[in-house]
């Protein structure tokens, strides 16, 4: 479906993000954002509620209109039609309600929904995206019945499903778009999560999520956006972003970084045990 | 196996269903034989219901002479078999049975599409007030065909009344997703209360036809509020099959996109769907297919309810099969319920829509009932 020589593999490798907007009606929501993300890395959003990152997230996933460009292995995004677009990208969304009781696995089979490939190749595809977000055995269980860390997983398998090879031999590198992956996730599942997303960087293809927790943002990405009221606050390398100095000024709250001889640091509010004061 | 769903453990206890695949997850091999079954019970209620009145008559003898009665112009019975037996067979059972077959598979089918449309198993033309938007297309015409649509009527023959009935469903169809949808979104909940309203509206739009109505389109009008396949012919099977059949091979085409639409409209476009364009073509699909049955049959409630809902218990919601299976039981339940309807109080006739509404109304409340505790609507 989408055609590019040898050549032109070098520039498909990035997602460029050129002073995008979003407004809902006359209201911004994102303004005038900027930053370049390359395939093979983990770019993670972060910011306090309320500061665009979601929707920033659907502008690069095509879901509403932006001003600006968000440029894609090469496309402009808007430009793409869904089924180009779908085998450019997988998209996990925040929760997910599903109208009828689909089982695990037919819900995991709706990532194949463009696969040509026989029923054969569609059911060892599943079994296989199930066993990486832990769920083998959980085939023939209705969707509804599981609980909501469970639905997210099963979600993400799905998502995995439709972008399965992060580096195809016939295309650019795929992405994930992640909006907040593990929220509703036990800390176990948490940390499983971010190392498959974290190993389809390392594989090649390009991972972005929008992240809550601070800590598991500086365990596993290699890139930071940090936003603002709909603006660009901070972008770079997490060494540079992550600082408690950052960090307080995006959430408008005290933190500090706790550094630990031999382990990671920690990022927690200022001022020791107690909460701090106004 | 405690995983299945009691009817899938009926089915699953015959063997060759594919016990082992069904544990894995995989309820394909179960949705065909369950689509097998039905073609077979469909011919066969259909052979039946042919065999079923108060005048006894040898089907069996008479079916191979049936092809020649249409490709031919086959003069009187043919060899070995009375007049009376071949005009009752000919010219009243088997329109009528053709008919009801075409009637419950497009009530079944345009209610599993609009279920998967708006995602919710309790959505159906007959409920959020299509098919009376519908009926009121068609009463215009039934009433005024001959008076101030006189042109039309001479203009589309035939079709003028399904294509009439077609137009309202497919308006009332269009003001409801506008009321019903904010921001992408669809409100099942304001979708039922605004189909209530609209019903009402075009429902006291058809009372007011009735004052100027004459004795005949009076007992048109009345007969039709309760649906009724009573009157078929070949007249009107020819005027709703086109329509019907375009809509039951259409349909098949949006089955891959209603499967990703369980997920939401957002994501069901992450995977590669034109979201937009699957609800145009369900929604006209749907318009066309409530509007020809109801053009012929009148309101005939809750079979676009039941037989959906029915299949999803047995084999899962997989658009693939569910529309296939959907078509055939819709149309073995619309025979069985129509043979009732003209044998029970024989020799007069019960309009048919009565014994769907009986069967159909509990079926909806349970529904209702079961899923009071899981979701808001």
């Amino acid at each position: 479906m989408l055609h590019q020589s040898i050549t032109a593999a070098v520039s498909t490798s990035a997602l460029v993000v050129d002073r995008v907007g979003v407004a809902a009606g006359k209201v911004p929501i994102v303004r005038d954002l900027s930053f370049r993300a390359e395939a093979g890395r983990m770019l993670a959003i972060i910011g306090p509620s309320g500061s665009g990152k979601t929707t920033l997230l659907r502008a690069m996933t095509g879901e509403v209109s932006y001003s600006g460009s968000v440029v894609l292995a090469g496309y402009e995004v808007r430009g793409l039609g869904p089924e180009a677009l779908a085998t450019l990208r997988g998209v996990l969304p925040q929760a997910s309600q599903i109208s009828f009781p689909l089982n695990v696995s037919e819900v995991v089979g709706l990532g194949l929904t463009g696969e040509r490939r026989g029923r054969r190749h569609r059911h060892l595809r599943i079994a296989e995206a199930l066993a990486r977000v832990g769920l083998t055995g959980f085939e023939s269980r209705v969707y509804q019945d599981l609980s909501g860390g469970e639905q997210q997983r099963v979600q993400l398998a799905r998502v995995l499903c439709q972008v399965w090879e992060p580096l195809p031999l016939d295309g650019p590198p795929r992405w994930l778009f992640l909006d907040e992956p593990v929220s509703s996730l036990d800390i176990r599942h948490q940390v499983q999560i971010m190392r498959l997303a974290q190993d389809y960087a390392r594989r090649g293809g390009g991972v972005i999520a929008v992240m809550h927790d601070l800590n598991l943002t500086a365990a596993f990405a290699d890139e930071v956006l940090v936003m603002r009221g709909g603006e660009r606050l901070a972008f770079g390398q997490r060494e540079e972003v992550i600082t408690a100095k950052l960090l307080s000024e995006a959430y408008d709250f005290p933190l500090e970084i706790l550094k630990r001889e031999g382990a990671r640091s920690v990022i927690v509010p200022a001022g020791g045990e107690e909460a701090p004061g106004p | 196996m405690s995983d299945l769903t009691i009817p899938e453990r009926a089915f699953l206890s015959l063997k060759w269903l594919g016990l082992q695949e069904a544990r894995q997850g995989n309820r394909e091999p179960l949705a065909r034989a369950v689509i097998g079954v039905l073609v077979v019970a469909t011919l066969a209620i259909m052979l039946a219901s042919l065999a079923t009145g108060p005048i006894a008559v040898p089907v069996l003898e008479l079916l191979p002479h049936v092809p020649a009665y249409f490709l031919s112009a086959l003069e009187g019975a043919p060899e070995g078999v009375t007049l009376r037996d071949w005009i009752v067979v000919m010219e009243i059972r088997l329109p009528r049975v053709v008919l009801g077959a075409l009637v419950g598979a497009a009530l079944a089918v345009s209610g599993a599409v609009m279920q998967g449309l708006f995602r919710n198993p309790l959505a159906d033309p007959g409920i959020i007030g299509v098919s009376a938007g519908a009926g009121f297309g068609a009463a215009l015409f039934i009433v005024l065909g001959n008076a101030a649509l006189a042109p039309l009527m001479a203009l589309f023959g035939i079709y003028a009344v399904p294509l009439a009935a077609f137009a309202g469903g497919l308006i009332t169809t269009l003001l409801l997703y506008r009321i019903g949808t904010r921001s992408g979104i669809t409100s099942v909940a304001t979708l039922l209360l605004a189909g209530i309203a609209l019903g009402a509206l075009t429902g006291a739009m058809t009372g007011l036809l009735v004052y100027v109505a004459d004795d005949q389109q009076l007992r048109d009008l009345q007969f039709w509020g309760l649906g009724s396949l009573a009157g078929s012919n070949w007249d009107k099977v020819l005027s709703a099959a086109p329509i019907i059949l375009a809509m039951l091979l259409g349909v098949p085409f949006l089955s891959r996109g209603l499967n990703a639409l369980t997920l939401g409209e957002a994501a069901a476009a992450h995977v590669g769907i034109r979201v937009q364009r699957l609800k145009n073509i369900s929604i006209l699909l749907v318009a066309a297919a409530t509007g020809a049955s109801v053009a012929v049959s009148g309101g005939i409630g809750f079979v676009g309810i039941v037989v959906p809902h029915l299949l999803r218990l047995t084999m899962g919601p997989d658009h693939r099969y569910l529309l296939p299976a959907s078509a055939l039981l819709g149309a073995c339940l619309l025979i069985a319920a129509d043979t009732l309807a003209r044998t029970i109080v024989a020799p007069a006739e019960m309009p048919i829509g009565i014994i769907t509404a009986f069967a159909g109304a509990p079926f909806f409340l349970w529904i209702l009932l079961r899923r009071r505790g899981l979701t808001g609507l």
